[in-house]
């Protein structure tokens, strides 16, 4: 359930203008439909490219063609390096590209060397005379069981690329919020969605089911405020870390929880002026761990936030190997609350008292 | 229809004793016969193989069972599937049988193939055992990947299966790969590349076959057209679905894809091609009765009456059933009794891959490098769990 902590955001809610809808329960499946289709409304130049967006109804169902007709919600081949490369340059048209984005390394040259570059080298004129304006999106890392090859994690991979925009979001009000700002965001723009958050169910407010929302990218938002320590994380993790944070304060500890939303750009002064204040931090990912995500968080700690630490930065990801298949050793790989929990203590200090204590 | 030629020495026996003797010595028989294949072939820049297939009745009843212990197995996969005890991903292969089992035919196992993530069934024919294709659709140490690779990366090396790729297309260039190191080892062999509609169009494809055809390599692209890629019918993701003609400078061959005969008449064809003269490409015109993968009802982009009319019409094990029975090589019940012992060899199967344990918590780390130079790695919490690669 999201409860407003923050005062300051929930006076805010109360004094804006009266809007025709309460909150709702929404899945985050529902919540990324709505948004595509107030999107496609509002902007008759956006449009809709990508396997099985249209007549299988979405791979994961996501459903558009029925409203907005075969012109505007395309079913392309297989073929996402083509699919991808070639969407890049029609210009002044906004397109929403649904890749199954796990297989986003056919089609990485196109998102790195095209999309993210090209405002660059141009000048800006890419992004005048042209609409660089294209989002990758689609299901991403590991669901349950699908192997090697499909559980991949990109955030660090378009994340340390300049001149993409890559979001990650966790809630159904993430879904709608950035994908919503996404459409409307003039660069090119990784959304990483998971396919396990795709049937979560979350309470969206009024604000949130207001077809002009939007969330801003590149701010990250504290999930639950703390004061013992920081934990970071982005999408299925957001969730694995309030549960947690639930067992962690059973034993006194009180961490901070922050969804990061955007991992590049990323929101280093929200996460420096947690840590500032909790002294402490635990980095969660779905990626792997060198290089990673958390790799980069750790690093802006230690530059900016160094003398505030009172313990080593911890990092938590997905075991230093290919995804294996087998459950037990899946689970292995995949970092569990009990993780989370383990690695909390060590930060806290409270590991070997409570070793002693059993 | 197929037509057998009679031995004329039988005719002169009186004819119940003929008909006993007939069939006793004709099932274990390897009298060559010869059967047409239902369709001729199409040839594109290349003069197609005859119709007219050598066989025996020994084979002939080789390819009944294998076929009928390939759909058994699909179908046990699901529900296998349907009770959770296999995850993630599941693609069935059941209508394709006669390409397995007429690739397998005309090969030996020193011949390569590889495939895309529908691979259950090419694993079973190269030699894979039932049990370690369900220990490894359950995730367990004796899976034929040891559990680690799951239901799309089946491989079996020793017998020249390489897998088993989760990426579409990915397994084409892979494949070419493979054939030039045949070529560069002289050995004498062959690749089969094998692939969907879906992966048809890949950019990869036309970019290995390409390099292929330059250097002469003996590989064969085999596109086994289910006429689906995922959900989207051929007809909307390519502007020219005749695949076989797709490689334009490198000659094609149209297979109905249901016919075991056709099927082992063009691979046996091509093979003597690309070790003569470089790459060629087989489409096999061939359907899948289930959907895409098991999260797929199949149902959504194509009609019931659609699959249940090539069930009727085209099914692969319904025809050798035909030419078994009115070739008298053995009687309806002999047939059953062969489904029902493969349907007992795969409960069995199941039965002990259920038995079959996860795999040691040490394999996590396995595998990772050949040679990792005791390089560290690490589990989710890298201070817990930690592991030296050998």
């Amino acid at each position: 359930m999201l409860i407003f902590k923050n005062l300051e955001q929930g006076i805010r809610v109360i004094a804006s203008r009266a809007y025709s809808y309460t909150t709702k329960e929404m899945t985050v499946l529902e919540a990324l439909n709505s948004a595509l289709h107030e999107e496609m409304s509002a902007d008759p130049k956006v449009f809709l490219m990508g396997e099985e967006v249209g007549e299988y109804r979405g791979a994961y169902k996501v459903r558009l063609l029925k409203k907005y007709g075969p012109e505007r919600v395309l079913d392309t081949p297989i073929t996402e390096k083509g699919v991808i490369g070639w969407r890049r340059s029609c210009p002044r048209l906004n397109e929403v590209e649904e890749i199954l984005n796990k297989y986003m390394l056919q089609a990485i040259d196109h998102i790195i060397n095209s999309a993210a570059k090209s405002n660059y080298m141009s000048a800006g004129q890419i992004s005048k005379y042209f609409a660089n304006t294209i989002i990758f999106r689609g299901p991403n890392g590991a669901a349950a069981g699908v192997g090697a090859q499909h559980s991949h994690w990109y955030a660090a991979w378009c994340g340390s690329c300049p001149g993409l925009k890559v979001l990650a979001p966790y809630s159904s009000e993430d879904a709608r919020g950035l994908l919503k700002a996404a459409i409307r965001d003039p660069d090119p723009v990784v959304f990483l969605e998971n396919e396990l958050l795709y049937g979560e169910s979350f309470t969206v407010s009024a604000e949130a089911l207001d077809s002009s929302f939007c969330l801003p990218i590149g701010q990250a938002k504290i999930k639950r405020e703390g004061k013992d320590v920081t934990i970071t994380a982005f999408s299925k993790m957001v969730g694995y870390a309030l549960q947690a944070a639930e067992i962690l304060v059973k034993e006194g500890i009180n961490a901070e929880v922050i969804n990061l939303r955007s991992i590049r750009p990323l929101d280093r002064s929200n996460i420096n002026a947690s840590v500032r204040r909790t002294s402490r931090l635990v980095t969660i990912e779905e990626g792997f761990p060198q290089h990673g995500v958390g790799a980069e968080i750790c690093a802006s700690i230690l530059e900016e936030s160094f003398e505030h630490l009172d313990a080593p930065v911890e990092r938590i990801a997905v075991a230093d190997v290919p995804m294996p298949y087998a459950a037990n050793l899946e689970r292995m790989a995949v970092p569990q609350i009990d993780d989370i929990v383990r690695d909390v203590r060590r930060a806290c200090y409270r590991s070997s008292l409570l070793a002693a204590a059993a | 229809m197929a037509h057998l030629t009679r031995r004329t020495a039988d005719l002169l026996k009186p004819f119940s004793v003929a008909l006993s003797s007939m069939r006793l010595l004709t099932t274990t028989s390897t009298t060559p016969i010869t059967v047409e294949t239902s369709l001729p072939f199409t040839g594109h820049k290349i003069d197609p193989p005859s119709r007219s297939v050598e066989t025996t009745p020994q084979e002939l009843m080789t390819f009944f069972r294998d076929m009928a212990l390939m759909r058994r197995m699909e179908i046990a996969a699901d529900s296998l599937y349907k009770a959770k005890l296999i995850r993630g991903f599941c693609h069935l292969y059941d209508g394709q049988e006669a390409v397995a089992v007429g690739m397998e035919a005309a090969i030996t196992k020193k011949d390569c193939i590889i495939t895309a993530y529908r691979d259950h069934c090419i694993f079973l024919g190269r030699g894979g055992t039932l049990l370690e294709c369900f220990s490894e659709l359950m995730g367990r140490k004796d899976g034929c990947s040891k559990g680690k690779g799951g239901s799309m990366h089946f491989y079996k090396k020793d017998s020249g299966f390489y897998g088993g790729h989760g990426i579409v297309g990915a397994q084409i260039p892979l494949g070419c790969g493979l054939a030039f190191a045949q070529k560069y080892s002289k050995d004498e062999n062959v690749t089969f590349a094998l692939y969907g509609d879906g992966a048809a169009n890949q950019g990869q494809l036309f970019e290995a076959l390409n390099m292929a055809a330059l250097w002469d390599l003996p590989a064969i692209l085999v596109c086994e057209n289910n006429h689906y890629g995922m959900g989207t019918a051929e007809w909307r993701a390519a502007k020219s679905p005749a695949y076989y003609k797709r490689g334009d400078y490198v000659p094609g061959l149209k297979v109905d894809g249901m016919d075991v005969f056709a099927v082992k008449q063009a691979c046996k064809f091509s093979k003597e091609h690309a070790l003569k003269n470089g790459p060629i490409i087989l489409e096999m015109d061939t359907y899948r009765y289930h959907g895409h993968s098991m999260s797929d009802p199949g149902s959504t982009y194509r009609t019931r009456d659609e699959i249940s009319g090539v069930r009727q019409e085209r099914d692969p094990i319904e025809r050798i059933r035909k030419l078994v029975l009115s070739h008298d090589l053995a009687t309806e019940k002999e047939l059953k009794d062969i489904e029902k012992e493969v349907r007992k060899n795969v409960d069995e199967a199941i039965a002990q891959a259920k038995e079959s344990p996860m795999p040691e918590p040490s394999e996590l780390f396995t595998n990772v490098y050949v040679k990792g130079y005791g390089v560290e790695s690490f589990g989710a919490d890298r201070k817990e769990l930690r592991a030296v690669l050998p």
